[in-house]
């Protein structure tokens, strides 16, 4: 059992021990591979103008891991779906490395909620995808594909189908495909929301054992405050209506991570943080936090706590 | 083993009851149809001559209602001649079991009346030609058509509209008009078929494309694929085993306009063959006639099905029992068939 750190004795998260600073500074000198400028997104409904995203700036560096979280309804998905240019924005522009894009493409891969897996395919066939849509020749993408396969460690299951695959598998899958296209950065919209508990810390864990020896950058978006902080250099909270940047916060609990660090006070300072900016103490209780209006309806003597 | 329900609300059935409800939907019919041709007292609401007596009009075999058979007979037994005699028999267009069974071989041994009439196994083929065709011609037009108008709204736009007005014009209505374009023989009715398929065929794989997983091509656009291949390499293959078995439906309603079409311009198949035997009032022939274009219906969706099943073998829910029976034997081998299993064994990375 870790001892209970008490709320007043929780060092700031602002603090960074000398390691953890270094490493934030070796990051910020790395080049930027996306850029986020001043970008909006409006929807049009029924009674006008509906505002979903204004006005969010960030950068991400190369082999940095960024994590978007926010408050349901803040326009993380909606974020993440513009970088993949599965939808565009009414205002601001992205840069991948200096050039501005827009529309889909094989340099931002993207790994989704509900796997999309191409259920016609074998596992092979579909890590293949991506480089045969490059233009390379079957032969090659099989091979390449089939380390792809090795490093989530899938390779038992080269000829399943998606269908003979549990929810971990088909991720990893969808994680060796997406990687396989030799992204420029990879996006991922909430991946692990499907999975059971113990599958997602499994998952977790397999993610930044990918990213430490893959060259690659991840902006990676969820609603779990503590896999944000377990994945993260950084973190880009967002708040709701409209979505806009709350805070970037710069995770404090030291690199290699791993569950057992959950709590270490640098990680519940975190928390602490997110919770305040997550959910904010309201002068008025909405009504989810309200307390139910419960009737009791069993025999006097009946209890069960 | 829990218990199985007959009536368990959306539940599956045992693999033995689901046989043995299969065979029973063919065989009550059967039996409901053998009750009324072979229990006298059930129905059968004529009398078969066997003696005429003292009627004159009566003759030997002719089939009188029985009401009026009782009043000749009391006319007679009133004048006190000889009483006709005569057994009950149903209406000559309910033959017995027996009579169709024997008329199925005998349809096909039997030289036509007249000659130069086809034989029957010759009118079938002709009717299974014609369905061929139209059904061909119909899904070489409407099937890519269909998966346009599913993939890009433009088209759906410039084409469906037009299509549901067409199709709800029944298609024997074109009868006289095919005939003045096409001439009298085979051309019109495989015409008819293609008019009553195809604008149902088009706005029908038009939906099934469309129902495909707009993820799946979200996922093939960030791995690189652009127009052509988002068609052909996602969208179509997505779409494929529910456009199958649209095609599978469709054969069918083909089927059902066979009939018409074949008495556009000269009469011609199985059309014929039935009209031809009811007009000689041969109704086991006509019966035997329609039981077969029934089987050659089924037998042909049935082989369709399990050819389907091979050809999409990453949508086969159910293996098969000689599948089950393998993946036992190699169960050691084959442990991608049971993703039930807990995880660990994928996590050697």
């Amino acid at each position: 059992m870790s001892p209970v750190v008490s709320a007043a004795a929780l060092p700031d998260y602002r603090e960074q021990s000398r390691a953890v600073a270094d490493r934030f500074r070796k990051l910020r000198e790395r080049p930027v591979v996306l850029s986020v400028e001043n970008l909006g997104r409006q929807f049009d409904s029924e009674h006008g103008p509906v505002t979903a995203l204004r006005d969010v700036s960030f950068q991400v560096h190369r082999r940095e891991f960024l994590c978007v979280i926010g408050p349901s309804g803040c326009g993380k998905s909606t974020l993440i779906r513009m970088v993949a240019g599965l939808d565009y924005p009414t205002s601001g522009r992205m840069l991948l490395d200096g050039r501005e894009v827009s529309g889909p493409g094989p340099d931002r891969g993207m790994v989704f909620q509900g796997y999309t897996l191409f259920p016609w395919l074998n596992v092979t066939r579909n890590v293949m995808f991506g480089l045969e849509m490059q233009g390379m020749d079957r032969s090659r993408a099989e091979a390449e594909a089939r380390q792809w396969i090795d490093l989530v460690g899938l390779s038992r299951f080269e000829k399943a189908y998606p269908a003979q695959l549990s929810g971990g598998m088909k991720q990893r899958t969808a994680i060796a495909r997406a990687l396989a296209a030799n992204p420029r950065i990879l996006l991922m919209d909430e991946p692990f929301g499907a999975l059971d508990a113990q599958t997602r810390a499994q998952m977790q864990t397999h993610l930044l054992e990918i990213w430490r020896n893959v060259d690659v950058t991840i902006l990676f978006i969820t609603h779990d405050l503590d896999e944000a902080i377990l994945l993260a250099d950084r973190i880009l909270v967002l708040k709701a209506n409209p979505g806009e940047v709350a805070e970037l916060i710069e995770v404090p609990v030291p690199r290699p991570r791993s569950l057992g660090q959950v709590n270490s006070p640098e990680f519940l300072a975190t928390r602490r943080r997110l919770d305040e900016l997550i959910h904010p103490r309201r002068e008025h209780a909405s009504a989810e936090a309200e307390k139910l209006p419960i009737v009791r309806l069993t025999q006097v003597g009946d209890d069960v706590e | 083993m829990p218990r199985h329900q007959w009536f368990a609300v959306r539940q599956d059935l045992p693999p033995r009851r689901r046989t043995l409800l299969g065979v029973l939907a063919f065989l009550l019919p059967v039996v409901v149809w053998c009750i009324v041709s072979y229990v006298p007292f059930v129905w059968h609401p004529m009398i078969k001559v066997e003696n005429p007596g003292a009627v004159s009009w009566f003759r030997v075999d002719q089939l009188i209602p029985r009401a009026d058979f009782e009043t000749q007979v009391a006319r007679v037994t009133a004048e006190g001649g000889v009483v006709p005699t005569g057994e009950r028999a149903n209406p000559i267009y309910l033959p017995a079991p027996h009579a169709v069974c024997r008329a199925l071989y005998t349809a096909f041994t039997t030289a036509p009346v007249l000659r130069g009439d086809l034989w029957l196994h010759e009118s079938l083929w002709m009717s299974i030609q014609t369905i061929f065709w139209g059904f061909l011609i119909s899904s070489a037009v409407g099937v890519p058509l269909g998966v346009l108008c599913g993939a890009y709204t433009s088209v759906a736009r410039t084409t469906e509209p037009f299509v549901d007005f067409v199709r709800y014009m029944p298609a024997p209505a074109f009868g006289a008009l095919m005939v003045a374009v096409f001439g009298i023989h085979l051309e019109p009715k495989i015409a008819i078929i293609v008019i009553g398929t195809f604008f149902q065929q088009v706005l029908v794989v038009a939906n099934t494309v469309r129902k495909a997983e707009l993820g799946l091509i979200e996922a093939a656009q960030t791995l690189g694929a652009k127009r052509r291949h988002l068609l052909l390499r996602v969208l179509l293959p997505a779409s494929l085993p529910d456009l199958y078995n649209d095609l599978r439906i469709l054969l069918g309603w083909a089927w059902t306009y066979l009939i018409v079409a074949e008495v556009v311009g000269v009469s011609s198949g199985i059309t014929f063959f039935i009209n031809q035997q009811a007009k000689y009032r041969n109704f086991d022939n006509v019966y035997a006639a329609i039981v077969i274009i029934g089987v050659i219906g089924l037998a042909t969706d049935q082989v369709l099905a399990f050819a389907g099943a091979r050809l999409f073998p990453w949508r086969s829910q159910r293996p098969s029992r000689l599948r089950t029976l393998l993946v036992r034997l190699f169960a050691d081998r084959y442990t991608v068939l049971f993703p039930d299993e807990p995880e660990t064994k994928g996590n050697t990375a």
